[in-house]
C-alpha cells in the first residue's frame, strides 16, 4: 500500500514533466541516489563510511565506455548484453577488493583507506591511456538501442533509473534480513562477539563491500549512459564528496534517505545559479547544506518523518524511525 | 509520503519556469567561473557581453538576452551547463567553452541538438573541428597548433636552436600546441629527442628536471598558470640554464610579474599567441578602449579569453543582423550567414571560416624583453596572417599524419 502511494506518482511523473525536468532533475536524482544508496548501505549496516563508492561506480562506467561505442577510438566494442553484466561484475569485484583492503579498519581509518583508494584510482585514470584514455576520457558513449529506440531517450532512461532504484532498495531491504545481512549487522555492533561465536568477520565485511560495489556499479552504468561520457573527473574528489553529501543530508537511518538527499542535491546543484549571482552560487550550496546538517542531524528523511509523526498525533513525542516501508 | 511531497514541490517549481517571448534571441555563455580559472573565465564572459553591448543589446528589434553558466574545466560540467542552458533556459545560441577537453565534449553534444548553434569560446583542441566535426559547431578562432605558427621557424632560423626538449601538460590542448611547434621546427631540420608529459596541477617536477638531456639547445614549455611557475622555479633552482620557448598560455603577464628566480631564463624567450594584450595595432587599441570603458573593473587589457569569446559573440550578432534575426528551419539561414561571414578582428586581420567551420586567424610570435625599469614584458617580433588549421599543408597529408597524442608528432 505504502509502496504504491510512492510508486504511482513517480510513474506518473513523465506525464507532467518536460524533458529537462525529467532527465536533468528526476533521472539524475535517481542515478545519484543509487550511488549514494551504496554508501548509506555500508554506513548503516556495516558502520563504515566508504569514500571509494565513486571508484566502484567509475569502474562500471569505464567498462561500459571501453567495451561500448565511443568516439575516442579506445577499446573494443562488444554487445551490450555482454558489457552490462561485465560492468556489474567488475564493480562488485572492485567492491570486494576494497573491502578486503579495508577489512581491519573502522571509523576514521576506514575513511582514510577508502579515500586513498578513490584518489589513487582518480590519478590512475588520469594518467593511463591504454584503458582509461587519460585526462580526456571517453566521449560519445551511446546507450544501447533496444528495438530501434535508444535507452537514452528521456522517458526510457527515467523508467530504467526508477526501476533500478526500486530494485536496489528491494535488494537492500532483502539483503539486510538474510542471514549474511544479519551477520553484517552483528559485525557492526560487536565484532568481538561474532568472532567468539566462531564466525569469521572478514567474509561479512567483504560481502558487504561487494554488495555495495554492485549497487554503485548499477548507478555507474546509468550515469555513463546519462552523461554519455566518462573521464577522470567522474571519479575525482568532486563526485566522491557529492556522494557523501547526498547520503548525509538524506539521512543514513533509512535506505530511502539516499534518494531524498539526491533530489535536494540535484535541485540545489541545478538551480543555485538562478537564485544568486553567478559567481557566488557555490557559497549558496554550501550554506544550504550546512543548514540541513545543523537543523536535521539525522538527515532530511528523518526530519520529515518526525514532522509527519508530530502531525499525526500532536501530543506524542516524535518517535524514532521504526515504521519503515 | 516524503517522496509525494517532493514530487509536489518539484511540480510547483516546474510551474515557475516561464517560457520566453519568441522575439528574444537567447545566447548562453559557458565559461569557467569556479576554481583556478575563475578570474580568466570571467574575462571570457566580459568578451561575449562586450560584443552584445556594442550592438546595443538588440539586432533588428530582436532583443538579445545573455545567460551565463559556469563549468569547472571538466568536460562533464560543460555538458551539464550546456544541457541546462538548452533545455531549461531555451537558448538558441551557445558561446563557449573555455578549455580544450570541454570543447570536444560540447562538439559531441552539439550533434544531439541540431536546433542550437554552438560557437566555441576559447577552447583550442585540434579535433574539435578537424576530425569528426559537427555541422552546428563553429570556431571563430584557431586551435592550439595555429597559435604556435611562426615559433618553430623562429626558434630554428632566428634563435639557432637545433635540438629542443618538450615539457607539457598531459591533455588535448598541449598536444595540439606541441604539434604546431614541431610541424615547423622539424620541417626546418630541428630535432625533439625527448618529450615530458606532466599531469595538470603537478607540484613536484624534480623527476622531469633531472631527466632533461644536457645536449638540447632549449626547452619548449607548454604549461599553464601555477604549473609553469612551479616548473620554472624548480628548474632554475636545480641550476637549469637552457633557454625557454613558451606555449600560448605559458608566458603571460602574471608569470612575468612574479618574483621567481627563473626570470633571467625568460628574457628573450619566444612564444606563440593569437592575443597580445599591449599590441600596437589600431583595431586592438580601439578594442581595448571599448573593453576598459565597458568593464572598468576588468583587466587592464582584454585577455586571450575575452578576445576569443568576443570574436565568437561578434560573429553571432553579425550573422543575426544579416538574416534579420531569422532562426527558423534549424537556423538554416543563420548558419549559412555564419559560414560566409568575414570581419576584421581586433588584431587587424580578416576572420573567416574554412570548410570545417574553423577560423583562419592571425598569429603572433612574441619575445620577452626587459623594460627600462627592470620589469619584463612581451613584445611582438613577427605577425603571421591567414593561418589556417592545416598549417598551410596539403589536407590529405595533414590528416594522414593522424590525431595528435603524446607520441604524435615525433622527430627524435
Amino acid at each position: 500500500m505504502k509502496q504504491a502511494l510512492i510508486l504511482i506518482p513517480l510513474l506518473a511523473l513523465p506525464l507532467v514533466l518536460n524533458d529537462f525536468w525529467l532527465t536533468q532533475v528526476a533521472t539524475r536524482s535517481l542515478i545519484l541516489g543509487v550511488m549514494a544508496l551504496s554508501l548509506s548501505f555500508l554506513a548503516t549496516y556495516l558502520g563504515v563510511v566508504s569514500f571509494a563508492q565513486a571508484t566502484m561506480a567509475g569502474i562500471a562506467g569505464y567498462t561500459i565506455a571501453y567495451f561500448g561505442p565511443n568516439t575516442v577510438g579506445v577499446g573494443t566494442p562488444l554487445p551490450f548484453w555482454v558489457t552490462i553484466p561485465m560492468a556489474l561484475i567488475f564493480a562488485t569485484l572492485s567492491g570486494a577488493l576494497v573491502g578486503l583492503i579495508a577489512r581491519r579498519s573502522r571509523g576514521i581509518y576506514a575513511i582514510m583507506i577508502t579515500l586513498a583508494i578513490g584518489v589513487a584510482f582518480f590519478y590512475f585514470t588520469r594518467q593511463n591511456y591504454t584503458l582509461f584514455n587519460g585526462w580526456t576520457g571517453f566521449s560519445g558513449v551511446r546507450a544501447p538501442e533496444v528495438a530501434g529506440v535508444s535507452l537514452r531517450n528521456p522517458l526510457l532512461l527515467y523508467l530504467l533509473s526508477l526501476s533500478t532504484a526500486g530494485i536496489a532498495l528491494a535488494l537492500v531491504s532483502g539483503f539486510v534480513r538474510s542471514p549474511l545481512g544479519l551477520t553484517i549487522q552483528a559485525v557492526r555492533d560487536a565484532p568481538g562477539r561474532v568472532l567468539a561465536l566462531g564466525i569469521s568477520v572478514t567474509t561479512p565485511i567483504v560481502a558487504a563491500f561487494a554488495f555495495s560495489g554492485l549497487l554503485a556499479g548499477a548507478g555507474g552504468i546509468l550515469n555513463v549512459w546519462y552523461q554519455e561520457r566518462i573521464s577522470s573527473f567522474s571519479v575525482g574528489l568532486g563526485p566522491i564528496i557529492d556522494i557523501l553529501i547526498i547520503s548525509v543530508i538524506g539521512g543514513l537511518r533509512h535506505p530511502g534517505g539516499a534518494f531524498v538527499g539526491a533530489v535536494v542535491f540535484v535541485l540545489l546543484d541545478t538551480f543555485a545559479v538562478d537564485l544568486i549571482d553567478r559567481e557566488r552560487f557555490n557559497t549558496l550550496i554550501g550554506v544550504v547544506l550546512l543548514l540541513i546538517v545543523i537543523v536535521a542531524p539525522g538527515g532530511l528523511q528523518q526530519l520529515a518523518q518526525d514532522w509527519a509523526a508530530r502531525l499525526r498525533s500532536p501530543q506524542a513525542k516524535p518517535k524514532q524511525a521504526s515504521e519503515h516501508s | 509520503m516524503n517522496k509525494l511531497k517532493l514530487a509536489a514541490s518539484a511540480l510547483a517549481l516546474c510551474a515557475m519556469s516561464v517560457p520566453a517571448s519568441a522575439e528574444d534571441v537567447k545566447v548562453g555563455v559557458i565559461s569557467i567561473l569556479e576554481g583556478a580559472f575563475a578570474a580568466l573565465g570571467q574575462d571570457g564572459i566580459r568578451g561575449a557581453e562586450l560584443a552584445v553591448l556594442e550592438t546595443g543589446g538588440e539586432v533588428d528589434g530582436n532583443k538579445i538576452e545573455v545567460i551565463t553558466m559556469s563549468s569547472d574545466a571538466s568536460p562533464d560540467s560543460a555538458v551539464n551547463a550546456a544541457r541546462k542552458l538548452i533545455e531549461q533556459d531555451g537558448v538558441d545560441i551557445i558561446v563557449g567553452p573555455l578549455s580544450g577537453s570541454e570543447g570536444l565534449a560540447l562538439r559531441d553534444l552539439s550533434k544531439s541538438y541540431p536546433g542550437v548553434t554552438f560557437l566555441n569560446g576559447s577552447s583550442a583542441a585540434q579535433d574539435t573541428t578537424l576530425r569528426d566535426g559537427s555541422d552546428n559547431f563553429y570556431r571563430f578562432g584557431g586551435d592550439g597548433a595555429q597559435w604556435m605558427v611562426g615559433v618553430g621557424d623562429y626558434a630554428f632560423n632566428d634563435m639557432g636552436y637545433k635540438s629542443v626538449a618538450i615539457v607539457a601538460e598531459d591533455y588535448s590542448f598541449p598536444y595540439t600546441q606541441v604539434l604546431g611547434f614541431m610541424t615547423e621546427f622539424c620541417e626546418a631540420g630541428g630535432k625533439v629527442p625527448e618529450k615530458f608529459w606532466t599531469p595538470i596541477g603537478n607540484k613536484d617536477y624534480s623527476s622531469v628536471v633531472y631527466s632533461i638531456p644536457q645536449d638540447v639547445d632549449a626547452l619548449f614549455v607548454a604549461l599553464g598558470g601555477a604549473d609553469a611557475v612551479n616548473f620554472l622555479t624548480q628548474y632554475s633552482q636545480a641550476g637549469g640554464d637552457k633557454p625557454i620557448i613558451g606555449g600560448s598560455i605559458t608566458i603571460d603577464q602574471s608569470i612575468l610579474d612574479s618574483k621567481g628566480p627563473f626570470k633571467k631564463l625568460l628574457v628573450g624567450a619566444p612564444a606563440g599567441t593569437p592575443t597580445v594584450s599591449d599590441y600596437d595595432g589600431d583595431e586592438w587599441k580601439a578594442f581595448t578602449a571599448s573593453y576598459t570603458e565597458a568593464f572598468p573593473d576588468g583587466f587592464s587589457a582584454p585577455s586571450i579569453f575575452a578576445h576569443h569569446y568576443y570574436m565568437s559573440a561578434k560573429a553571432a550578432v553579425m550573422a543575426l543582423d544579416e538574416v534579420d534575426g531569422d532562426l527558423s528551419d534549424n537556423h538554416a539561414a543563420f548558419r549559412a550567414a555564419l559560414n560566409d561571414l568575414t570581419f576584421t578582428t581586433p588584431t587587424g586581420g580578416t576572420m573567416r571560416l574554412d570548410k570545417n567551420r574553423n577560423g583562419i586567424i592571425d598569429n603572433f610570435v612574441t619575445e620577452v624583453y626587459e623594460r627600462e625599469d627592470g620589469t619584463l614584458g612581451n613584445r611582438v617580433v613577427k605577425v603571421v596572417r591567414d593561418v589556417d588549421q592545416l598549417l598551410g599543408q596539403d589536407e590529405e597529408a595533414f590528416l594522414a599524419s593522424g590525431a595528435v597524442s603524446r607520441d604524435n608528432p615525433s622527430c627524435p
